[in-house]
Formats: C-alpha cells, sequence, structure tokens
C-alpha cells in the first residue's frame, strides 16, 4: 500500500476565510464523483451547484504540474422549490451525481436533490465560425446593399468555453427523499432509489418510470425500515443491490419478476447479543453500499465499521474493519449532538485491493485488503502543503498509551467530518471533500494501482 | 436506576429531536425520524421493564420516584400537541398509559409524513379537551389526605384560642387560612 502520499495544492474555489471558522452552508460539499476515465471530477454541492474539474494532460515542460485538476465548468443544477401541495421546501442540495460513460465527444452527468433528477450534458466548444455573410463580426445585420459577393462561413479557434445545459428533467416519480442514482450497465437505464421505492427509468423517457422496489407498508405505522442506498451491478444489467436502515443488503434480479419485492438474496450478519445497546438500531443502519470494481463483492458502511462481503456469502461478511471502534463508549453524546445520523461514505480503489471511508476531525481511513494494514490520514490545509508527503495519523483511545502527535479521542473535532470520499478508477488518486473544501491527494511513487 | 435514568434522558432527547425536526427544511426526514422512534422504543422498553424490576420487591421507598415520574411528566406533557387518543395500546398504570398516549402522538405524527394533519394549527380549545380523562383525580387524591390534616391543626388552633380565653369561632380561623 503507498504510504507515500503526496498532496496537490488544495482547491479552494470556494469563499473561505482562512482567519475565522465560518463556511457558508450552501458551500458545503455534498457529493464527489470521478468520471469513468477519471479525466473528470465533479462536486455537487448543498446550494444546488455542480462543478467540474479537469485533469491537465501530463506536459513535459511543466512536469509538476502533471496530473492537476482544475476547475473545468460551474453551474447550478437545482434550485429550491416549494411543495405547495404539502407546505414543503425542497432543498437544492446535490445528494449524488453519476457520470454517464462516454460515447462522443460530449459528457453527461445525472445529478438529484432531494425529489429530481436532471441529466446535463457538458460539451466544449474550441471553434467559432466566422464570415457569415448577413451578420457582421459583433453579430449585427449587415445593410444587404453592402454585401457585393459570398462567402463560406469558416471555423476558426477560439478560447474554450465549456457548455452545459441540462437535457432531461425527472421529475414527480419521489414521494421520499431521493438517496441514490445508480447508471445501469445497458448505458440505457437507471435507477433512483429514496426511502421506501426505486424507480426504473430509461435515460431518454422522463415522463414515465417503473417502480421494482416497493417497501412501504399498508399501514405506516408498521414501518421498520428504509432503503438506504441502492447501486446496479457493474456489469450484469439484470442486478442491483439495496441497502436498509436494519443493516441488511438484497440483491435483486429483475429478470425474476416486474416488482423485485422478493430479494434474490438477503445479506444480513447475525446481531451480537453482547453489543446490544439504545443505539444498536441506528450504528448498524448502513450508510453506504458499493460494489467492487469486479463485481464480485461489496463495500458497505455503517456508522462505526466498514464490511466487505462476498456475493457468494449471504451469511455474514467476508471482512470487517473498524473505523472509529473508539467511539463506541461515546454514543450517548454522539447522539445527543446528532454526529450518530451523519451518513459516511466509502469507496474501493481500482483493482479492489483497497477501501476508504471517512470520519471524523477530517481525518479519512485507509484499509487494504490483502496486506491488512489500514492508515488514517488527515486532510487540512495545515498537513497538506502543496507535494508534502501525508504524515499518518493515530487516535487515542481513552486510557491508552500516548505517543507523540497522537490525538486523544476527547479532542477530535465532530464538526468537522468528511462524509464524501472517490477514488480515481485506475489511478491512485483520491478527492477528499472536508465540509466545504475539496483535497485530491495523488500518490506518486506508486500511481499504477497493485 | 441508572439505566431506568439514561433511558428517560434519551427519550426525551429523542422526543426533542422528533419535534424539531418538524420544522427543518426540506421536510420530514423518514429515515431519522425511524430511527429515533426506534432508539425511543427501545429506551421506554428498558425504562419500563427497570421500573417493573424496582417495583417487584415492594421497596415503600421505590414508590416515590414513581410519583414523581406522574407529576412531571403531565407538564411535559402541556407543551405536546395531543392527538386524539385513538391508539390502542395495552393500558397499564395510569402513569404508564399517559406516557404511552403521548409517545404513540408522536409516533403516529411522524410516521405518518403524508397524512400531515399535525400541520394544520389547533386552537387553544382543541388542545386539552375537558371531556379526556386527566390526571387530575389521582393527584387529588394525594392532596385529600393533605387536606384532612390541614382541617385537623386548624380545629387545634380553634381549642388553643379557646384555653387561652379568646374564643375564636371556627369559620373566622377557617377564613383565615
Amino acid at each position: 500500500m503507498g504510504e507515500d502520499t503526496d498532496a496537490t495544492p488544495t482547491l479552494n474555489h470556494r469563499g473561505f476565510l482562512p482567519d475565522h471558522n465560518y463556511v457558508t452552508e450552501a458551500d458545503i460539499i455534498s457529493t464527489v464523483e470521478f468520471n469513468h476515465t477519471g479525466e473528470l471530477l465533479a462536486t455537487g454541492d448543498k446550494g444546488g451547484r455542480v462543478v467540474i474539474f479537469q485533469r491537465e494532460p501530463e506536459s513535459k515542460t511543466e512536469p509538476f504540474s502533471q496530473g492537476e485538476y482544475n476547475v473545468y465548468s460551474t453551474f447550478q443544477s437545482h434550485e429550491p422549490e416549494f411543495d405547495y401541495l404539502k407546505s414543503l421546501e425542497i432543498e437544492e442540495k446535490i445528494n449524488k451525481i453519476r457520470w454517464l460513460p462516454q460515447q462522443n465527444a460530449a459528457h453527461f452527468l445525472l445529478s438529484t436533490n432531494d425529489k429530481t433528477i436532471k441529466l446535463w450534458k457538458v460539451s466544449e466548444r474550441d471553434k467559432r465560425p466566422e464570415g457569415y455573410n448577413l451578420k457582421d463580426e459583433e453579430g449585427r445585420i449587415k445593410d444587404i446593399s453592402t454585401v457585393t459577393s459570398l462567402q463560406v462561413p469558416v471555423l476558426k479557434p477560439m478560447d474554450l468555453m465549456v457548455e452545459v445545459s441540462p437535457r432531461r428533467v425527472f421529475a414527480n416519480a419521489h414521494t421520499y427523499h431521493v438517496n441514490s442514482i445508480s447508471v445501469n450497465s445497458d448505458y440505457e437505464t437507471y435507477m433512483s432509489a429514496d426511502d421506501l421505492r426505486i424507480n426504473l427509468w430509461h435515460l431518454d423517457i422522463t415522463d414515465r418510470s417503473f417502480n421494482i422496489v416497493d417497501i412501504k407498508p399498508a399501514n405506516m405505522e408498521d414501518l421498520t425500515e428504509v432503503i438506504t442506498a441502492a447501486e446496479f451491478h457493474p456489469h450484469h444489467c439484470n442486478l442491483f443491490v439495496y441497502s436498509s436502515s436494519k443493516g441488511t443488503l438484497r440483491l435483486c434480479d429483475m429478470r425474476e419478476a416486474a416488482l423485485c419485492d422478493k430479494h434474490s438474496k438477503l445479506f444480513e450478519e447475525p446481531e451480537d447479543p453482547s453489543a446490544r445497546s439504545f443505539f444498536s438500531e441506528i450504528i448498524s443502519s448502513v450508510s453506504d453500499v458499493k460494489f467492487s470494481h469486479s463485481g464480485r463483492y461489496l463495500l458497505t458502511r455503517d456508522y462505526l465499521t466498514a464490511k466487505v462481503w462476498d456475493l457468494n456469502m449471504e451469511s455474514k461478511p467476508l471482512e470487517t474493519y473498524q473505523v472509529h471502534d473508539y467511539l463506541r463508549s461515546k454514543l450517548c453524546s454522539l447522539y445527543e449532538n446528532d454526529c450518530i445520523f451523519d451518513k459516511f461514505e466509502c469507496a474501493w480503489n481500482g483493482s479492489d485491493s483497497v477501501i476508504m471511508t471517512g470520519a471524523y476531525n477530517n481525518f479519512f481511513r485507509m484499509f487494504d485488503r490483502n496486506t491488512k494494514r489500514d492508515v488514517t490520514l488527515e486532510a487540512s490545509r495545515e498537513s497538506s502543503k502543496p507535494r508534502a508527503v501525508l504524515k499518518p495519523r493515530r487516535v487515542c483511545a481513552a486510557g491508552g498509551k500516548r505517543r507523540k502527535d497522537d490525538i486523544s479521542v476527547d479532542s477530535l473535532d465532530f464538526t468537522k467530518k468528511i462524509l464524501h470520499t472517490a477514488w480515481h478508477p485506475t489511478e491512485n488518486i483520491i478527492a477528499i471533500a472536508a465540509t466545504n473544501n475539496l483535497y485530491i491527494f495523488q500518490d506518486k511513487l506508486n500511481s499504477e494501482m497493485h | 436506576m441508572e439505566v431506568s435514568a439514561e433511558a428517560k434522558r434519551i427519550m426525551v432527547v429523542a422526543l426533542g429531536k422528533l419535534y424539531s425536526s418538524r420544522t427543518q427544511r426540506g421536510g420530514l426526514r423518514l429515515h431519522r425520524s425511524l430511527l429515533l422512534t426506534l432508539v425511543m422504543k427501545s429506551a421506554r422498553d428498558i425504562y419500563h421493564a427497570a421500573q417493573a424490576e424496582s417495583a417487584a420487591p415492594g421497596c415503600e421507598h421505590q414508590q416515590q420516584p414513581a410519583a414523581e415520574v406522574v407529576t412531571t411528566e403531565p407538564l411535559g406533557a402541556q407543551d405536546l400537541q395531543v392527538s386524539p387518543p385513538s391508539r390502542t395500546l395495552p393500558e397499564e398504570k395510569v402513569a404508564a398509559s399517559s406516557t404511552e398516549t403521548r409517545k404513540s402522538a408522536a409516533d403516529k405524527e411522524n410516521r405518518c409524513p403524508a397524512a400531515q394533519h399535525t400541520r394544520k394549527r389547533r386552537g387553544k380549545a382543541a388542545a386539552e379537551p375537558d371531556f379526556l380523562p386527566c390526571k387530575k383525580a389521582k393527584l387529588e387524591q394525594v392532596n385529600c389526605p393533605q387536606q384532612l390534616l390541614v382541617s385537623a391543626v386548624l380545629v387545634d388552633y380553634v381549642k388553643c384560642g379557646n384555653e387561652l380565653g379568646n374564643p375564636i369561632p371556627l369559620q373566622r380561623a377557617i377564613a383565615a387560612c
């Protein structure tokens, strides 16, 4: 596992005042996603904006700027809305962004807030036609009497302009809050999941969708679990998985039935009765589920652990990684300050050998599945000078042996949480969202996956 | 008792969070409300289990904390909106049923986001219907012995007055209290 991680400059494109701890809520990043080649990185924030970064191609003249990400485009994806019928405000916060695989020169991505999914087309314009017959250079209509000859307009290079336009709006299909979207490997359909239902859409059709999962009970008083995340299998277009607040995973096959309420496989770990507490239900709720790139494994995240499941084994996870077990004795205070409801995401590296997830105090963790080694790193301005090597951090449990530079559990800053992380699909480049700042770290020494 | 105190605190915090989530931007969060309801339920079960355990040995000094619970919880209920008691739950003691009604009211409100009946403003008249059984009966029972004590004191007072040679009519003595 690459211990030496270079830090590229922090990309601070927001209005962050370095002398104060003041953060505009609209600037808080709510989702991060690389596209399929890793050339583009999209972030969504609470204010409904999407910012796309593009990786600069490596150049021989400036070896130190190779592979850096710069802002490519910014646009307002969603606006706050008001549901007059229910007297509810609909937040503009971007919950998820998913890229479509690239099929032509343009890039397409799906972005969603609580209720509406939108398909955006991102295209470049670097040429413009010049030499019109009826218009002059500024676009004013020419006086016809001055036109004496005909010319053919010619495309001339211009400054690169990135145009973003909404191509589809998929609205009014969700009563509850959308938590996930996932593009199918058939490149024609995608699904959107809310707390109780999952809908299947065709990318070209916006006025209807198919409901494929519905766990709403006839009597809402009997409600015991909700859907927390859902994802399509990376290769089998008929398979998808969804996680629940009870800590279970359900693998469904769309070939079996039109309505996939009955699962093909149920992944559930029996509860340890000795670990039962007031908060057992809350901490067992799965906050994120991700298929491995191979499609063989599932990665899930609950409040204290990350688990790797084998699709062929439903009885228990293959591996369980303790992300911050030192919080187990603090659950009551984390419940009172609402941190126990935080939903952390998780990510695979390109070769499925390392998993990554965020924690508190701007820490994030990586676990190597082969060597069984893990590391805790910090995303902060102080520790991330350009081209600095990130120093591993350690949290010592209360009463434990304390080394120099260790941080104790009680001094952790719970307002600094890393909920959203993403890993480049093929290289050792990671994107970490720390509140309103985006950090991109590259492992220059070990850029190849192994 | 520590367990039941912690359980009670957790229940109170859960209720506070459930009520504040109703005014949050973006509407009711079903997942969060469900988790809070589950926590409250398990805390309530543990609390009742702990109370049943402490009441079983028949210790008299345990009754006082139970009485305290009865008197403090109705005060908390004043601030909460009271839904019509249409839920059918096993009836236990008066204290237990009042707690459950209050919580089932909270449960019902938060488990039916589509119903939205809680969004309607409730007039003061609807808040506390007179015909609903209330806890006053039990408090009056508690007060009765005190009233008897008071009148016994009054009688003594009047008697004292007589002995001092200054007869005070009983009616005046009562008025002076």
